[in-house]
């Protein structure tokens, strides 16, 4: 997609362009780069057809709506690919599991509600992770995604199909999920832009759910502007989740115009370890460089808890997913396959409608919440989860305003190349915080290493959103014009 | 017997504790359900605010402190008619905890049984075994129903407290119109707990759990058997086993159920798709203000202010509705006793031969108020005015129009009454004689002959007054 | 604290997963292997005052108590694996009551 989201939009309205031009584009490019199930394996499940139709209907009628009110379709005719597990009524919802194979979604996600709303395309529903348990996007019941920068690649995960989608030319916004680091791990491996707003931001409402109150429905863009059109489509307060906040979304494109002066931005130690590549190391202080030229001020923050965020993550998220995954029972939807009477088909069902990861990440949480060691894990955990949101909470009342971090340890790796589960977990190592805190979190691309893309990551206040906007417009814009 | 009471009730809300789904009664399988109590993927549960509303009143009701913090939890299992695989629950944090339900008014506290706790829950779907060859039919309809459960301590000490116990609870639900709570219908579920102290025994024997009771009567009757049960194999020296037992009514038998193969674990922890529930104080203070005079307090003023026997204010505070309908005929003008004796009577016998509540008799409070008054005026007499309320129940009319229809008005004209006295006595000359003589004990007689002339129209208290006037002159 | 073969056996019992045998122990090391790094924050002091670890939130959470209910868009039986006359269907559990017809 050459436009941008807001460019495509604006033609649209404006009459140069139909709709289904733009969404004849889209699938025109992925042949081009080969987005099925041979190729890179980015789509899951697409209704051309259905999609056309849709897009001439659009077209169809008048483009009355701008004339009254320009602001009534801020994405009108945009094409968006959405992550197989945010339920839509009009493609599967299959969260990259066999036992969801067939499963259609008789009521739409809020955010897809919202995304119609705005005027996009719902064009397809993209590969990830089964359930979201992953951070390569290796863990689908439907085979891995490719990164298309590198096919010998994993894309990042678990939202590694909408990464690809966006990376790939295909569309210029996609949404994704995070519980740990979905959207921002797999933009940074990808090479574009991945948002992940406040716990609370965005509704939870039609997300499939991997862990509760870790979730977040992300957003992927080709450049910051893009991100940014997106989520101001799907941010705000939703009646149906009841941890959704009342606080009003701000105009997050006006980002674009602040200056940096007096923006405080903070260089957390703990995210900078010996240990770390020093070719990603590099890429983060040139864009601290970059940043203090433009005016903001920076400086260095501790925050203590950093190294336990995985321990913490991988007992919290694992519980609530074993609860969370209860429904998947054969009773009501999904696969049902027969055993010995009503326990035989529980344990048909579930032992071969989950793959291995979720198997374990099941086992891992009933085991961590069950009788007599729950308090060593599950509270311990917890507590300890409040330590790491204290650590956030007393560098920003100490007057910093964004943090800048690596995005991810690595660049993207071989397909295959990581077998042991906590060594695939330790790729979350810098954005599960985030998830954990319940801040919001945005990678943004600022350079590569060997060709391969990196970025890096912006961390703000609960609800602060806009500040890590005008960071990231502020250093995209500067790399575009290559000032250091 | 030690006894202690785990009792389910649904709340009297529109919609579900969790979903806009109604919670009506009797809808086709399944009709009443959406993504959220079917548990569609991706579905999220938001709180009903009558419900906490409910919860917490019948939880002032009972005494309880009602906490401005509690927390809902899930509770883990599997069974096909939970659909979220947990149900949500309150655990370590409840609604409220520490009420009191006193067994007699104004008795002493050892009279009373503590309340250890009342929290908010939803309930399951139905399981339909018997349908179906082979199958199990669910019907989620009842899934994510409001309900409380109230946690009795172990205070009760024989079966007729058990009862007692459950009627006074079920009397503060209907007051406070927290539910209908309806053991036959399925709005009101007891489970017991029960174990043996044997005699000088200080520490509390084993208990049991007994399920499957569904009326107030056969919790105590299965209260009695399970008692014997366990009496009998103490007797013996044997054990009793900690196991769940279930009541059949109609052998009159508890039975142990069948032993699950895994022990429960539920696995509880915070539920992550609510937060916390937070009430303010000022929420919490309207809802103990808006809290209506409860049936021990009703029963008090009633015999307080209208001076009535215990027994009657018992009877008249049954329910909120009775009570209300008797306290608006007082209004009305009655004498309360007078206004008592008719809504006992008259009223209640209408009711049950009809077999209606109190809101669909056609009579009208004030229209009995009336009625009542006509009696004491004299307009008409005490059985006449029976006569009239028997048609006034069915139609609603006024006491007046069906007196002159009926012509049932007593006659208190004093020129009427003297030319039926003059009959009487031209007719009957030697009784006429006697009394008029000084033979007082004749006038009965003479009052019996006029009023028999009036063809019982005549006010006899007049008729009396006559004649006695008549030997004075 | 480490995971016994009988643990996840139980455990899986519990999440109505059923463990190939050969798979059984490789299942072990590798949660083992992962439990092994959370031993990390059994050193780490926490107290009441730290908190529970809940994200503070902001919203009211709660809802009035009117409809309409939330529409379907599809019908119950087209993603339900078996329907009779409304009701889901499931095979008969082996340990039903014939009285106690109720869940725990
Ligand atoms: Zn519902």
């Amino acid at each position: 997609m050459s436009l941008s989201a807001r460019e495509t939009a604006d033609g649209v309205r404006s009459g140069q362009r139909t709709t289904r031009s733009v969404v004849e584009e889209v699938f025109r490019r992925a042949d081009e780069v080969g987005a099925g199930k041979d190729g890179l394996n980015i789509v899951l499940h697409e209704d051309r057809e259905a999609s056309l139709r849709e897009a001439d209907l659009r077209d169809g009628k008048s483009g009355a709506s701008y004339l009254v009110n320009p602001n009534a379709r801020p994405l009108k005719g945009v094409p968006v690919y959405v992550k197989d597990n945010i339920a839509t009524t009009t493609l599967r919802t299959t969260c990259g599991s066999r036992i969801l194979a067939d499963y259609v979604s008789p009521y739409d996600a809020t955010v897809v509600a919202r995304l119609r709303k705005a005027g996009a395309l719902i064009v397809g529903k993209t590969n990830m992770d089964e359930f979201a348990m992953g951070s390569s996007t290796e863990n689908s019941a439907y085979g891995p995604t490719k990164n298309p920068i590198d096919p010998t690649r994993v894309p990042g995960g678990s939202s590694g199909g909408s990464a690809a989608a966006v990376a790939s030319g295909m569309v210029r916004i996609a949404l994704g999920s995070e519980t740990g680091g979905s959207v921002r791990q797999p933009a940074s491996f990808c090479g574009i832009v991945g948002v992940k707003p406040t716990y609370g931001r965005v509704s939870r409402y039609g997300l499939v759910a991997f862990a509760s109150s870790l979730d977040q429905v992300g957003v992927f863009g080709r450049t910051v502007d893009d991100a940014a059109l997106g989520l101001q489509a799907i941010a705000g307060p939703d009646p149906r989740d009841a941890t959704s906040s009342p606080i009003e979304p701000q105009a997050y494109h006006a980002a674009q115009h602040d200056s940096l002066e007096g923006l405080v931005i903070g260089r957390p130690r703990e995210y900078f370890p010996d240990s770390l590549d020093p070719r990603i190391r590099d890429i983060c202080d040139q864009a601290i460089e970059r940043l203090k030229s433009l005016g903001a001020e920076v400086c260095d923050v501790s925050l203590p808890h950093t190294s336990l965020a995985i321990p913490v993550y991988y007992i919290v998220a694992p519980a609530e997913a074993s609860s969370n995954l209860a429904r998947f029972d054969g009773v009501r939807y999904g696969l049902r396959l027969s055993g010995d009477g009503l326990e035989g088909m529980y344990e048909a069902t579930r032992s071969n409608g989950f793959g291995p990861e979720v198997t374990r990440r099941i086992l891992l949480g009933t085991y961590v919440l069950s009788a007599g060691y729950y308090d060593a894990y599950y509270r311990k955990a917890m507590a300890i989860r409040g330590l790491i949101r204290r650590d956030f909470e007393q560098v920003f009342a100490a007057g910093v305003h964004v943090l800048l971090t690596p995005t991810a340890p690595t660049t993207a790796f071989k397909l295959g190349a990581i077998s042991d589960p906590y060594e695939m977990y330790m790729s979350d190592i810098f954005t599960a915080t985030a998830n954990l805190a319940g801040i919001p979190g945005m990678s943004v691309p600022a350079g590569a290493v060997e060709g391969l893309p990196v970025g890096v990551q912006f961390l703000a206040s609960h609800f602060d959103e806009y500040r890590m906007f005008v960071a990231a417009y502020a250093l995209e814009r500067a790399i575009a014009g290559g000032a250091v | 017997m030690v006894v202690g009471l785990e009792v389910h009730v649904h709340l009297l809300t529109k919609t579900k504790l969790f979903c806009p789904c109604s919670t009506e009664f009797g809808a086709t399988p399944n009709a009443n359900t959406c993504p959220v109590c079917l548990a569609l993927p991706g579905a999220l549960p938001v709180l009903n605010e009558a419900a906490v509303r409910l919860a917490a009143r019948a939880a002032y009701a009972l005494g309880c402190t009602v906490h401005e913090d509690s927390v809902f939890a899930r509770k883990n299992y599997f069974y096909p008619d939970l659909p979220k695989g947990y149900q949500i629950s309150q655990f370590d944090r409840p609604l409220a905890t520490d009420g009191r339900l006193a067994l007699e008014d104004g008795a002493d506290e050892a009279r009373s049984v503590r309340i250890h706790r009342v929290h908010m829950e939803e309930d399951a779907g139905k399981s339909v075994h018997d349908r179906y060859a082979g199958s199990t039919a669910i019907d989620l309809n009842r899934s994510g129903t409001p309900l409380i459960e109230i946690v009795s301590e172990p205070d009760l000490r024989s079966a007729a407290d058990a009862g007692a116990f459950l009627r006074r609870l079920k009397q503060i639900l209907e007051y406070t119109e927290v539910s209908d709570a309806n053991m036959e219908e399925g709005s009101l579920r007891v489970d017991a707990n029960i174990s043996t102290r044997g005699p000088g025994a200080s520490t509390l024997g084993t208990k049991t759990e007994i399920k499957n009771m569904n009326s107030f009567s056969g919790v105590e009757r299965a209260l009695e058997v399970e008692f014997a049960r366990q009496c009998a194999l103490l007797e013996r020296g044997e054990r009793v086993v900690q196991q769940t037992m279930l009541w059949d009514a109609g052998s009159g038998t508890v039975r142990p159920a069948r032993s699950k193969e895994e022990s429960h674990d539920y696995r509880y922890f915070p539920e992550p798709d609510l937060p916390p529930l937070r009430l303010t104080r000022e929420w919490l203070a309207s809802v103990r203000t808006d809290l209506p005079e409860l049936p021990a307090a009703r029963r008090q003023r009633f015999v307080e202010s209208f001076s009535l026997p215990a027994y009657d204010a018992d009877v008249l505070t049954a329910t909120r509705d009775l009570a209300d309908y008797f306290e608006a005929v007082v209004a009305s003008g009655a004498e309360a006793k007078v206004a008592a004796n008719w809504v006992m009577g008259e009223v209640l016998a209408r009711l049950k031969d009809a077999g209606i509540g109190i809101r669909e008799l056609a009579a009208r409070p004030a229209q009995l108020g009336v009625l009542l008054a006509m009696v004491r005026d004299g307009a008409v007499s005490h059985s006449a005015a029976k006569a009239i309320f028997a048609q006034m129940a069915k139609t609603g009319e006024d006491p007046a129009v069906i007196a002159d229809r009926e012509g049932l008005r007593q006659v208190g004209d004093d020129s009427q009454l003297s030319a039926w006295i003059d009959g009487v006595l031209a007719a009957h000359p030697d009784e006429a004689g006697r009394f008029l003589a000084g033979e007082k004990k004749l006038q009965g007689v003479l009052v019996g002959m006029v009023m028999k002339a009036s063809g019982g129209k005549a006010d006899p208290k007049k008729v009396n007054q006559l004649l006695a006037g008549r030997v004075a002159t | 604290m480490a995971v016994s073969e009988f643990d996840v056996r139980h455990v899986a019992q519990l999440a109505r997963l059923a463990i190939d045998p050969a798979r059984l122990p490789s299942l072990v090391q590798e949660l083992n292997g992962i439990l092994g790094h959370m031993e990390a924050l059994g050193a780490v002091e926490t107290s009441p005052e730290t908190g529970d670890g809940r994200l503070e939130t902001t919203a009211a959470g709660l809802r009035s108590d009117e409809g309409p209910p939330i529409p379907l868009a599809a019908a119950r039986e087209t993603f339900a694996p078996q329907m009779a006359d409304g009701f889901f269907l499931v095979p008969r559990l082996a340990t039903h009551e014939d009285l106690g017809s109720r869940s725990p």
